[in-house]
Protein backbone atom coordinates (compact mmCIF):
# COMPACT_ATOMS: atom_id res chain seq x y z
CA UNK A 1 0.00 0.00 0.00
CA UNK A 2 2.77 2.29 0.99
CA UNK A 3 4.51 1.88 -2.06
CA UNK A 4 1.25 2.58 -4.15
CA UNK A 5 0.76 5.65 -2.37
CA UNK A 6 4.34 6.74 -2.98
CA UNK A 7 3.88 6.13 -7.05
CA UNK A 8 0.76 8.25 -6.87
CA UNK A 9 2.95 11.01 -4.79
CA UNK A 10 5.86 11.16 -6.71
CA UNK A 11 3.53 11.38 -10.16
CA UNK A 12 1.06 13.98 -8.62
CA UNK A 13 4.20 15.85 -7.87
CA UNK A 14 5.08 15.87 -11.34
CA UNK A 15 1.59 16.67 -12.56
CA UNK A 16 2.26 19.71 -10.23
CA UNK A 17 5.42 20.99 -11.97
CA UNK A 18 3.62 20.28 -15.45
CA UNK A 19 0.47 22.58 -14.47
CA UNK A 20 1.89 25.51 -13.15
CA UNK A 21 5.08 25.67 -15.53
CA UNK A 22 3.86 27.88 -17.79
CA UNK A 23 1.62 30.87 -16.09
CA UNK A 24 1.59 34.61 -16.89
CA UNK A 25 2.26 36.23 -14.25
CA UNK A 26 -1.25 38.19 -13.99
CA UNK A 27 -2.70 35.28 -12.86
CA UNK A 28 -0.06 34.27 -9.81
CA UNK A 29 -2.12 35.49 -7.46
CA UNK A 30 -5.34 34.21 -8.41
CA UNK A 31 -3.40 30.84 -9.25
CA UNK A 32 -1.66 31.06 -5.25
CA UNK A 33 -4.97 31.69 -4.29
CA UNK A 34 -6.74 28.84 -5.68
CA UNK A 35 -3.93 26.38 -4.84
CA UNK A 36 -4.83 27.51 -1.41
CA UNK A 37 -8.43 26.08 -1.87
CA UNK A 38 -7.25 22.94 -2.81
CA UNK A 39 -5.21 22.05 0.13
CA UNK A 40 -8.21 22.76 2.07
CA UNK A 41 -9.01 19.14 1.07
CA UNK A 42 -7.12 18.02 4.38
CA UNK A 43 -10.73 18.66 5.45
CA UNK A 44 -11.18 15.19 4.61
CA UNK A 45 -8.87 14.21 7.07
CA UNK A 46 -10.70 15.73 9.50
CA UNK A 47 -13.63 14.29 8.35
CA UNK A 48 -12.19 10.29 8.34
CA UNK A 49 -10.83 11.14 11.86
CA UNK A 50 -13.28 12.05 13.39
CA UNK A 51 -16.51 10.34 11.66
CA UNK A 52 -14.94 6.79 12.23
CA UNK A 53 -14.91 7.32 16.05
CA UNK A 54 -13.15 9.94 18.22
CA UNK A 55 -14.03 8.70 21.70
CA UNK A 56 -12.79 11.35 24.24
CA UNK A 57 -14.23 14.67 24.10
CA UNK A 58 -10.57 16.60 24.07
CA UNK A 59 -10.62 14.35 20.72
CA UNK A 60 -13.62 15.49 19.42
CA UNK A 61 -13.15 19.19 19.78
CA UNK A 62 -10.06 18.92 18.30
CA UNK A 63 -11.32 17.31 15.18
CA UNK A 64 -14.71 20.10 14.94
CA UNK A 65 -12.01 22.77 15.19
CA UNK A 66 -10.00 20.73 12.40
CA UNK A 67 -13.52 20.42 10.40
CA UNK A 68 -13.71 23.68 11.15
CA UNK A 69 -10.66 25.20 9.72
CA UNK A 70 -10.68 22.71 6.67
CA UNK A 71 -13.99 23.98 5.87
CA UNK A 72 -12.62 27.80 5.98
CA UNK A 73 -9.60 26.87 4.03
CA UNK A 74 -11.94 25.30 1.21
CA UNK A 75 -15.05 27.99 1.33
CA UNK A 76 -13.04 30.75 1.71
CA UNK A 77 -10.68 29.84 -0.85
CA UNK A 78 -12.74 29.23 -3.75
CA UNK A 79 -14.98 32.26 -3.31
CA UNK A 80 -12.11 34.78 -2.88
CA UNK A 81 -10.50 32.91 -5.94
CA UNK A 82 -13.41 33.66 -7.63
CA UNK A 83 -13.96 37.00 -6.47
CA UNK A 84 -10.45 37.52 -7.94
CA UNK A 85 -10.91 36.55 -11.44
CA UNK A 86 -14.15 37.54 -11.70
CA UNK A 87 -12.83 41.16 -12.92
CA UNK A 88 -10.64 39.33 -15.24
CA UNK A 89 -13.84 37.76 -16.62
CA UNK A 90 -16.32 40.47 -16.93
CA UNK A 91 -13.89 42.89 -18.52
CA UNK A 92 -12.47 40.68 -21.15
CA UNK A 93 -16.36 40.53 -22.46
CA UNK A 94 -16.22 44.48 -22.03
CA UNK A 95 -13.40 44.35 -24.86
CA UNK A 96 -14.77 41.83 -26.94
CA UNK A 97 -11.70 39.63 -26.81
CA UNK B 1 -16.05 -3.61 -1.17
CA UNK B 2 -18.42 -2.34 -3.96
CA UNK B 3 -18.91 0.95 -1.67
CA UNK B 4 -14.82 1.56 -1.11
CA UNK B 5 -14.40 1.22 -5.03
CA UNK B 6 -17.71 3.67 -5.70
CA UNK B 7 -15.67 6.24 -3.04
CA UNK B 8 -11.80 5.51 -4.92
CA UNK B 9 -13.87 6.09 -8.20
CA UNK B 10 -15.09 9.22 -6.70
CA UNK B 11 -11.78 10.24 -5.38
CA UNK B 12 -10.05 10.16 -9.13
CA UNK B 13 -12.97 12.33 -10.95
CA UNK B 14 -12.01 14.65 -7.63
CA UNK B 15 -8.61 15.13 -8.61
CA UNK B 16 -8.79 15.01 -12.55
CA UNK B 17 -11.09 17.78 -12.00
CA UNK B 18 -8.40 19.66 -9.31
CA UNK B 19 -5.71 18.76 -12.59
CA UNK B 20 -8.06 20.11 -15.21
CA UNK B 21 -9.65 23.41 -12.89
CA UNK B 22 -5.69 23.88 -12.48
CA UNK B 23 -4.95 24.06 -16.16
CA UNK B 24 -7.78 26.31 -16.23
CA UNK B 25 -5.96 28.48 -13.83
CA UNK B 26 -3.01 29.67 -15.93
CA UNK B 27 -5.02 31.43 -18.60
CA UNK B 28 -7.13 34.37 -18.11
CA UNK B 29 -9.60 33.55 -20.06
CA UNK B 30 -10.62 29.63 -18.63
CA UNK B 31 -9.75 30.77 -15.08
CA UNK B 32 -13.21 31.42 -13.67
CA UNK B 33 -14.11 28.06 -14.65
CA UNK B 34 -10.73 26.44 -13.98
CA UNK B 35 -11.86 27.48 -10.28
CA UNK B 36 -15.16 26.39 -10.44
CA UNK B 37 -14.21 22.86 -12.11
CA UNK B 38 -11.89 22.55 -9.00
CA UNK B 39 -14.47 23.45 -6.49
CA UNK B 40 -16.88 21.06 -7.80
CA UNK B 41 -14.41 18.23 -7.57
CA UNK B 42 -13.84 19.44 -3.94
CA UNK B 43 -17.47 18.86 -3.30
CA UNK B 44 -17.06 15.26 -5.01
CA UNK B 45 -14.27 14.83 -2.54
CA UNK B 46 -16.15 15.54 0.37
CA UNK B 47 -19.67 13.95 -0.63
CA UNK B 48 -17.34 10.43 -1.39
CA UNK B 49 -15.60 11.27 2.14
CA UNK B 50 -18.80 10.84 3.94
CA UNK B 51 -19.83 7.84 1.80
CA UNK B 52 -16.88 6.23 3.88
CA UNK B 53 -18.97 2.88 5.32
CA UNK B 54 -19.16 3.19 9.15
CA UNK B 55 -19.11 7.04 9.26
CA UNK B 56 -20.66 8.76 12.93
CA UNK B 57 -20.68 12.07 14.96
CA UNK B 58 -22.68 13.36 11.94
CA UNK B 59 -23.67 16.38 14.28
CA UNK B 60 -20.05 17.12 15.04
CA UNK B 61 -19.35 16.91 11.68
CA UNK B 62 -22.18 18.96 10.26
CA UNK B 63 -21.43 21.41 13.87
CA UNK B 64 -17.34 21.93 11.74
CA UNK B 65 -18.85 22.53 8.51
CA UNK B 66 -21.63 25.12 9.59
CA UNK B 67 -18.99 26.90 11.95
CA UNK B 68 -16.45 26.93 8.76
CA UNK B 69 -18.59 28.39 6.75
CA UNK B 70 -20.25 30.91 8.97
CA UNK B 71 -16.56 32.26 9.61
CA UNK B 72 -15.06 31.91 5.49
CA UNK B 73 -17.70 32.82 3.71
CA UNK B 74 -18.81 36.45 4.89
CA UNK B 75 -14.93 36.63 4.94
CA UNK B 76 -14.43 35.77 1.81
CA UNK B 77 -16.95 37.96 0.61
CA UNK B 78 -16.08 40.83 2.47
CA UNK B 79 -12.50 40.95 1.44
CA UNK B 80 -11.12 44.12 0.04
CA UNK B 81 -9.29 43.18 -3.27
CA UNK B 82 -6.35 45.26 -1.60
CA UNK B 83 -6.38 42.78 1.60
CA UNK B 84 -6.58 39.61 -0.65
CA UNK B 85 -2.89 38.56 0.24
CA UNK B 86 -3.44 38.64 3.99
CA UNK B 87 -6.59 36.23 3.56
CA UNK B 88 -4.61 34.17 1.53
CA UNK B 89 -2.22 33.63 4.32
CA UNK B 90 -5.27 33.52 6.58
CA UNK B 91 -6.94 30.72 4.71
CA UNK B 92 -3.70 29.24 4.56
CA UNK B 93 -2.72 29.24 7.97
CA UNK B 94 -6.41 27.29 8.82
CA UNK B 95 -5.47 24.50 6.53
CA UNK B 96 -2.48 23.84 8.12
CA UNK B 97 -3.55 24.27 11.53
CA UNK B 98 -6.66 21.50 11.15
CA UNK B 99 -3.33 19.35 9.35
CA UNK B 100 -1.60 19.72 12.72
CA UNK B 101 -4.95 19.38 14.76
CA UNK B 102 -5.97 16.15 13.07
CA UNK B 103 -2.20 14.09 13.33
CA UNK B 104 -2.25 15.50 17.35
CA UNK B 105 -5.31 12.92 17.50
CA UNK B 106 -3.98 10.76 15.54
CA UNK B 107 -1.19 10.70 18.51
CA UNK B 108 -4.14 10.31 20.85
CA UNK B 109 -6.13 7.44 19.24
CA UNK B 110 -3.56 5.01 18.22
CA UNK B 111 -1.33 5.52 21.82
CA UNK B 112 1.20 7.00 19.78
CA UNK B 113 1.01 5.36 17.08
CA UNK B 114 1.79 1.94 18.76
CA UNK B 115 -0.12 0.25 16.39
CA UNK B 116 0.57 1.71 13.53
CA UNK B 117 3.63 0.84 10.45
CA UNK B 118 6.51 3.06 11.48
CA UNK B 119 5.76 5.21 8.02
CA UNK B 120 2.49 5.96 8.99
CA UNK B 121 3.83 7.66 12.07
CA UNK B 122 6.49 9.12 10.23
CA UNK B 123 4.05 10.84 7.82
CA UNK B 124 2.00 12.12 10.33
CA UNK B 125 4.80 13.80 12.61
CA UNK B 126 5.99 15.35 9.30
CA UNK B 127 2.39 16.87 8.85
CA UNK B 128 2.35 17.93 12.31
CA UNK B 129 5.30 19.81 12.35
CA UNK B 130 4.51 21.07 9.32
CA UNK B 131 1.36 21.82 9.54
CA UNK B 132 1.79 23.87 13.27
CA UNK B 133 4.45 25.38 11.27
CA UNK B 134 2.40 26.57 8.55
CA UNK B 135 -0.51 27.88 10.63
CA UNK B 136 1.63 30.12 12.87
CA UNK B 137 3.93 31.42 10.27
CA UNK B 138 0.90 32.19 8.17
CA UNK B 139 -0.64 34.05 11.58
CA UNK B 140 1.96 36.09 11.71
CA UNK B 141 2.55 36.63 7.84
CA UNK B 142 -1.43 38.11 8.11
CA UNK B 143 -0.69 40.32 11.07
CA UNK B 144 2.37 41.97 9.67
CA UNK B 145 0.33 42.41 5.93
CA UNK B 146 -2.42 43.52 8.37
CA UNK B 147 -0.51 45.99 10.12
CA UNK B 148 -1.25 44.39 13.08
CA UNK B 149 2.57 43.70 13.96
CA UNK B 150 5.15 46.05 12.26
CA UNK B 151 5.77 45.08 9.06
CA UNK B 152 9.94 45.82 9.46
CA UNK B 153 11.56 42.60 10.18
CA UNK B 154 11.54 41.94 13.75
CA UNK B 155 14.54 39.54 15.00
CA UNK B 156 16.96 38.30 17.29
CA UNK B 157 20.04 39.16 15.17
CA UNK B 158 22.73 37.05 15.02
CA UNK B 159 21.10 34.24 17.33
CA UNK B 160 18.56 33.95 15.08
CA UNK B 161 19.29 31.24 12.66
CA UNK B 162 20.74 29.30 15.81
CA UNK B 163 18.07 29.35 17.21
CA UNK B 164 15.56 28.61 14.89
CA UNK B 165 17.80 25.18 14.34
CA UNK B 166 17.41 24.46 17.37
CA UNK B 167 13.33 24.85 17.25
CA UNK B 168 13.91 22.51 14.53
CA UNK B 169 15.71 20.14 16.02
CA UNK B 170 13.80 20.02 19.08
CA UNK B 171 10.54 19.38 17.23
CA UNK B 172 11.99 16.71 15.26
CA UNK B 173 13.53 14.69 18.31
CA UNK B 174 10.00 14.86 19.55
CA UNK B 175 9.11 13.19 16.60
CA UNK B 176 11.88 11.02 16.46
CA UNK B 177 11.03 9.83 20.06
CA UNK B 178 7.70 9.30 19.69
CA UNK B 179 8.13 7.46 16.06
CA UNK B 180 10.30 4.99 18.21
CA UNK B 181 7.72 3.92 20.26
CA UNK B 182 7.49 6.43 23.67
CA UNK B 183 3.79 7.13 24.15
CA UNK B 184 3.94 10.57 25.98
CA UNK B 185 1.75 12.93 24.85
CA UNK B 186 3.51 15.67 26.24
CA UNK B 187 6.00 14.80 23.35
CA UNK B 188 3.19 15.48 20.93
CA UNK B 189 2.63 18.91 22.87
CA UNK B 190 6.34 19.78 22.83
CA UNK B 191 6.64 19.01 19.03
CA UNK B 192 3.64 20.98 18.03
CA UNK B 193 4.91 24.35 20.18
CA UNK B 194 8.24 23.98 19.06
CA UNK B 195 6.88 23.86 15.46
CA UNK B 196 4.65 27.02 16.22
CA UNK B 197 7.51 28.52 17.76
CA UNK B 198 9.80 27.94 14.68
CA UNK B 199 7.01 29.34 12.53
CA UNK B 200 6.71 32.09 14.42
CA UNK B 201 10.42 32.48 14.45
CA UNK B 202 10.86 32.16 10.83
CA UNK B 203 8.92 34.59 9.15
CA UNK B 204 8.89 37.69 12.22
CA UNK B 205 12.76 38.32 11.07
CA UNK B 206 11.03 38.61 7.17
CA UNK B 207 10.58 42.22 5.98
CA UNK B 208 7.18 43.13 3.76
CA UNK B 209 9.03 43.11 0.52
CA UNK B 210 9.57 39.44 0.68
CA UNK B 211 6.02 38.41 2.65
CA UNK B 212 4.61 37.35 -1.02
CA UNK B 213 7.29 34.56 -1.69
CA UNK B 214 6.82 33.59 2.01
CA UNK B 215 3.10 33.34 1.85
CA UNK B 216 3.48 31.15 -1.55
CA UNK B 217 6.10 29.35 0.32
CA UNK B 218 3.76 28.06 3.71
CA UNK B 219 1.40 27.54 0.85
CA UNK B 220 3.40 24.68 -0.95
CA UNK B 221 4.24 23.60 2.86
CA UNK B 222 0.86 23.21 3.55
CA UNK B 223 0.11 21.03 0.69
CA UNK B 224 3.09 18.87 1.21
CA UNK B 225 1.35 18.36 4.84
CA UNK B 226 -1.88 17.34 3.48
CA UNK B 227 -0.01 14.71 1.08
CA UNK B 228 1.95 13.31 4.23
CA UNK B 229 -1.61 13.42 6.20
CA UNK B 230 -3.10 11.43 2.88
CA UNK B 231 0.04 8.83 3.62
CA UNK B 232 -0.82 8.54 6.72
CA UNK B 233 -4.70 7.91 6.43
CA UNK B 234 -4.27 5.59 3.40
CA UNK B 235 -6.18 8.74 1.47
CA UNK B 236 -5.65 8.87 -2.15
CA UNK B 237 -7.42 12.50 -2.65
CA UNK B 238 -5.38 13.70 -0.15
CA UNK B 239 -2.24 12.63 -1.19
CA UNK B 240 -2.56 13.84 -5.18
CA UNK B 241 -4.30 17.36 -3.84
CA UNK B 242 -1.68 17.80 -1.28
CA UNK B 243 1.12 17.29 -3.29
CA UNK B 244 -0.27 18.93 -6.48
CA UNK B 245 -0.08 21.85 -4.16
CA UNK B 246 3.18 21.28 -2.61
CA UNK B 247 5.01 20.85 -6.47
CA UNK B 248 3.17 23.99 -7.94
CA UNK B 249 3.61 26.11 -4.87
CA UNK B 250 7.06 25.12 -4.81
CA UNK B 251 7.17 26.31 -8.63
CA UNK B 252 5.16 30.00 -7.87
CA UNK B 253 7.68 30.63 -4.65
CA UNK B 254 10.56 30.08 -6.68
CA UNK B 255 9.55 32.25 -9.86
CA UNK B 256 8.46 34.56 -7.69
CA UNK B 257 11.65 34.92 -5.53
CA UNK B 258 13.45 35.09 -9.10
CA UNK B 259 12.06 37.82 -9.98
CA UNK B 260 13.66 39.45 -7.06
CA UNK B 261 16.32 38.22 -7.37
CA UNK B 262 16.34 36.18 -4.15
CA UNK B 263 17.07 32.39 -3.37
CA UNK B 264 14.49 30.81 -1.14
CA UNK B 265 16.98 30.28 1.73
CA UNK B 266 18.52 33.75 1.98
CA UNK B 267 14.59 35.09 2.53
CA UNK B 268 13.98 32.13 4.92
CA UNK B 269 17.32 33.28 6.86
CA UNK B 270 15.51 36.72 7.07
CA UNK B 271 16.61 40.44 7.00
CA UNK B 272 15.79 42.08 4.08
CA UNK B 273 15.93 45.49 5.04
CA UNK B 274 17.06 44.20 7.99
CA UNK B 275 18.61 46.61 10.35
CA UNK B 276 21.74 46.51 9.27
CA UNK B 277 21.41 49.21 6.36
CA UNK B 278 24.33 48.27 4.53
CA UNK B 279 22.70 50.27 1.33
CA UNK B 280 24.09 53.46 0.26
CA UNK B 281 22.20 56.31 2.41
CA UNK B 282 21.70 58.92 0.60
CA UNK B 283 21.54 62.27 2.99
CA UNK B 284 18.71 64.45 3.31
CA UNK B 285 20.42 67.31 1.66
CA UNK B 286 19.85 66.21 -1.88
CA UNK B 287 16.81 67.68 -3.34
CA UNK B 288 14.21 66.56 -5.25
CA UNK B 289 12.02 68.58 -6.99
CA UNK B 290 8.30 68.95 -6.03
CA UNK B 291 5.42 69.63 -8.76
CA UNK B 292 1.64 70.40 -8.74
CA UNK B 293 -1.15 68.66 -9.63
CA UNK B 294 -1.73 71.28 -12.81
CA UNK B 295 2.06 70.69 -14.19
CA UNK B 296 1.55 66.61 -14.13
CA UNK B 297 -1.24 66.94 -15.49
CA UNK B 298 0.06 69.44 -18.92
CA UNK B 299 3.01 67.03 -18.95
CA UNK B 300 0.62 64.07 -19.61
CA UNK B 301 -1.46 65.84 -21.78
CA UNK B 302 1.22 66.79 -24.51
CA UNK B 303 2.56 63.52 -24.21
CA UNK B 304 2.49 60.94 -26.36
CA UNK B 305 2.63 57.83 -24.56
CA UNK B 306 2.63 57.93 -20.83
CA UNK B 307 3.15 54.55 -18.93
CA UNK B 308 1.75 54.31 -15.36
CA UNK B 309 3.80 52.01 -12.83
CA UNK B 310 1.50 51.16 -9.86
CA UNK B 311 2.94 49.72 -6.71
CA UNK B 312 1.70 48.91 -3.16
CA UNK B 313 0.91 52.67 -2.44
CA UNK B 314 -1.98 52.06 -5.43
CA UNK B 315 -3.28 49.45 -3.15
CA UNK B 316 -3.24 51.26 -0.04
CA UNK B 317 -4.89 54.45 -1.32
CA UNK B 318 -7.51 52.02 -3.09
CA UNK B 319 -6.61 54.49 -6.67
CA UNK B 320 -7.20 51.90 -9.15
CA UNK B 321 -10.86 53.98 -9.93
CA UNK B 322 -8.98 57.04 -10.03
CA UNK B 323 -6.22 55.62 -12.35
CA UNK B 324 -8.12 54.55 -14.76
CA UNK B 325 -10.33 57.56 -14.74
CA UNK B 326 -7.14 59.74 -15.71
CA UNK B 327 -6.03 57.28 -18.15
CA UNK B 328 -9.21 57.07 -20.59
CA UNK B 329 -8.97 61.16 -19.91
CA UNK B 330 -5.68 60.83 -21.38
CA UNK B 331 -6.47 58.41 -24.47
CA UNK B 332 -9.68 60.76 -25.49
CA UNK B 333 -6.89 63.48 -25.67
CA UNK B 334 -4.68 60.64 -27.57
CA UNK B 335 -1.80 59.82 -25.23
CA UNK B 336 -1.18 56.45 -25.51
CA UNK B 337 -1.66 54.46 -21.51
CA UNK B 338 -0.26 51.27 -20.79
CA UNK B 339 0.99 49.82 -17.33
CA UNK B 340 4.15 48.66 -16.42
CA UNK B 341 3.76 45.77 -13.74
CA UNK B 342 6.52 44.78 -11.70
CA UNK B 343 6.34 40.77 -10.86
CA UNK B 344 6.44 41.58 -7.09
CA UNK B 345 4.74 45.00 -7.49
CA UNK B 346 2.40 45.38 -4.39
CA UNK B 347 1.98 42.29 -1.73
CA UNK B 348 1.71 39.47 -4.14
CA UNK B 349 2.76 38.66 -7.65
CA UNK B 350 -0.40 39.77 -10.02
CA UNK B 351 -1.50 42.23 -7.30
CA UNK B 352 -1.96 44.94 -9.39
CA UNK B 353 -3.39 43.02 -12.08
CA UNK B 354 -5.99 41.99 -9.98
CA UNK B 355 -6.63 45.48 -8.91
CA UNK B 356 -6.69 47.77 -12.43
CA UNK B 357 -9.18 44.66 -13.69
CA UNK B 358 -11.50 45.47 -10.79
CA UNK B 359 -11.49 49.01 -12.15
CA UNK B 360 -12.07 48.04 -15.61
CA UNK B 361 -8.72 48.73 -16.77
CA UNK B 362 -8.40 46.65 -20.55
CA UNK B 363 -5.79 42.99 -19.89
CA UNK B 364 -3.81 44.39 -22.93
CA UNK B 365 -2.78 47.45 -21.41
CA UNK B 366 -0.58 46.00 -18.71
CA UNK B 367 2.63 45.05 -19.38
CA UNK B 368 5.19 42.84 -17.75
CA UNK B 369 8.50 43.48 -16.89
CA UNK B 370 10.40 42.56 -20.35
CA UNK B 371 8.41 43.65 -22.26
CA UNK B 372 7.42 47.06 -20.97
CA UNK B 373 11.49 48.13 -20.20
CA UNK B 374 12.18 48.32 -24.03
CA UNK B 375 9.64 51.03 -23.81
CA UNK B 376 10.63 53.37 -21.58
CA UNK B 377 13.05 55.21 -23.39
CA UNK B 378 10.42 55.96 -26.06
CA UNK B 379 8.42 57.36 -23.05
CA UNK B 380 7.50 60.62 -22.56
CA UNK B 381 6.20 60.32 -18.89
CA UNK B 382 6.64 57.22 -16.32
CA UNK B 383 3.96 58.30 -13.64
CA UNK B 384 5.19 56.25 -10.93
CA UNK B 385 2.13 55.47 -8.46
CA UNK B 386 3.21 53.82 -5.07
CA UNK B 387 6.01 51.96 -6.49
CA UNK B 388 9.12 52.52 -4.67
CA UNK B 389 11.80 49.43 -4.76
CA UNK B 390 10.95 47.90 -7.70
CA UNK B 391 12.00 51.48 -9.65
CA UNK B 392 15.08 51.95 -7.68
CA UNK B 393 17.67 52.49 -10.43
CA UNK B 394 20.22 51.29 -7.26
CA UNK B 395 19.71 47.76 -8.34
CA UNK B 396 21.52 47.84 -11.52
CA UNK B 397 23.86 50.31 -10.61
CA UNK B 398 24.85 49.78 -6.47
CA UNK B 399 26.86 46.77 -5.34
CA UNK B 400 26.27 47.92 -1.89
CA UNK B 401 22.81 47.75 -1.91
CA UNK B 402 20.59 45.48 -0.28
CA UNK B 403 18.38 45.15 -3.41
CA UNK B 404 21.32 44.83 -5.95
CA UNK B 405 20.30 42.68 -8.41
CA UNK B 406 17.55 42.76 -8.24
CA UNK B 407 14.94 42.92 -11.70
CA UNK B 408 13.60 46.58 -12.15
CA UNK B 409 11.79 48.62 -14.11
CA UNK B 410 14.01 51.03 -16.24
CA UNK B 411 11.84 53.87 -15.47
CA UNK B 412 15.19 56.64 -15.12
CA UNK B 413 15.60 55.71 -19.34
CA UNK B 414 11.87 57.86 -20.05
CA UNK B 415 12.59 61.31 -21.01
CA UNK B 416 10.29 62.71 -17.95
CA UNK B 417 9.09 61.16 -14.04
CA UNK B 418 6.59 62.16 -11.82
CA UNK B 419 6.05 60.15 -8.59
CA UNK B 420 3.39 60.12 -6.66
CA UNK B 421 4.32 59.37 -3.31
CA UNK B 422 2.79 60.02 0.23
CA UNK B 423 6.08 61.15 1.63
CA UNK B 424 10.08 60.47 1.24
CA UNK B 425 10.00 57.25 3.47
CA UNK B 426 11.93 54.24 1.94
CA UNK B 427 10.05 51.41 0.72
CA UNK B 428 9.44 48.10 1.76
CA UNK B 429 13.37 47.37 1.62
CA UNK B 430 14.06 50.15 3.73
CA UNK B 431 16.46 51.78 0.93
CA UNK B 432 16.45 55.14 -0.49
CA UNK B 433 15.45 55.13 -4.10
CA UNK B 434 18.15 57.29 -6.52
CA UNK B 435 15.37 57.75 -8.86
CA UNK B 436 13.44 60.20 -6.74
CA UNK B 437 16.58 62.70 -6.59
CA UNK B 438 17.16 62.38 -10.86
CA UNK B 439 16.98 65.69 -12.20
CA UNK B 440 14.21 64.67 -14.90
CA UNK B 441 11.97 63.22 -11.94
CA UNK B 442 9.37 65.61 -9.98
CA UNK B 443 6.99 64.66 -6.94
CA UNK B 444 4.15 64.86 -6.23
CA UNK B 445 3.12 64.76 -2.97
CA UNK B 446 -0.04 63.31 -1.34
CA UNK B 447 -2.42 60.70 -1.09
CA UNK B 448 -2.14 58.61 -4.62
CA UNK B 449 -6.07 58.24 -4.86
CA UNK B 450 -6.66 62.35 -4.04
CA UNK B 451 -3.50 63.03 -5.95
CA UNK B 452 -4.79 61.09 -9.31
CA UNK B 453 -7.69 62.97 -8.96
CA UNK B 454 -6.68 66.34 -8.56
CA UNK B 455 -4.58 65.71 -11.89
CA UNK B 456 -7.62 64.60 -13.16
CA UNK B 457 -9.46 67.48 -12.96
CA UNK B 458 -6.86 69.73 -14.19
CA UNK B 459 -6.81 67.13 -17.18
CA UNK B 460 -10.75 67.91 -17.82
CA UNK B 461 -9.63 71.89 -17.20
CA UNK B 462 -7.11 71.71 -19.87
Amino acid sequence: MLVQNLAVLVLAGFVGFAVISKVPNTLHTPLMSGTNAIHGIVLLGGLIVLGLGAESVLDKILLVIAIAFGTINVVGGFLVTDRMLAMFKDRSKGTGK
Amino acid sequence: MSRDILIQCLYIVAFALFIYGLMGLTGPRTAVRGNLIAAVGMGIAVVATLLTPGMGNWLLIVLGVVLGTIVGVPAAKRVKMTAIPQMVALFNGVGGGAVALIAWVEFRQSDGFAHEPVYVAVASLFSAIVGSVSFWGSNIAFGKLQELISGRPIGVGRLQQPLNLLLLLGSVACAALIATGTDNEWLMIGLLVAAAVLGVMVVLPIGGADMPVVISLLNALTGLSAAAMGLALNNTALIVAGMIVGASGSILTNLMAKAMNRSIPAIVAGGFGGGGGTGTVIEGDRSVRRTSASDAAIQMAFANQVIIVPGYGMAVAQAQHAVREMAELLESKGVSVVYAIHPVAGRMPGHMNVLLAEADVPYDRLKEMDEINREFSRTDVAMVIGANDVTNPAARTDQDSPIYGMPILNVDESRSVIVLKRGMAPGFAGVDNALYFDPKTSMLFGDAKSSVNEVTEELKAL
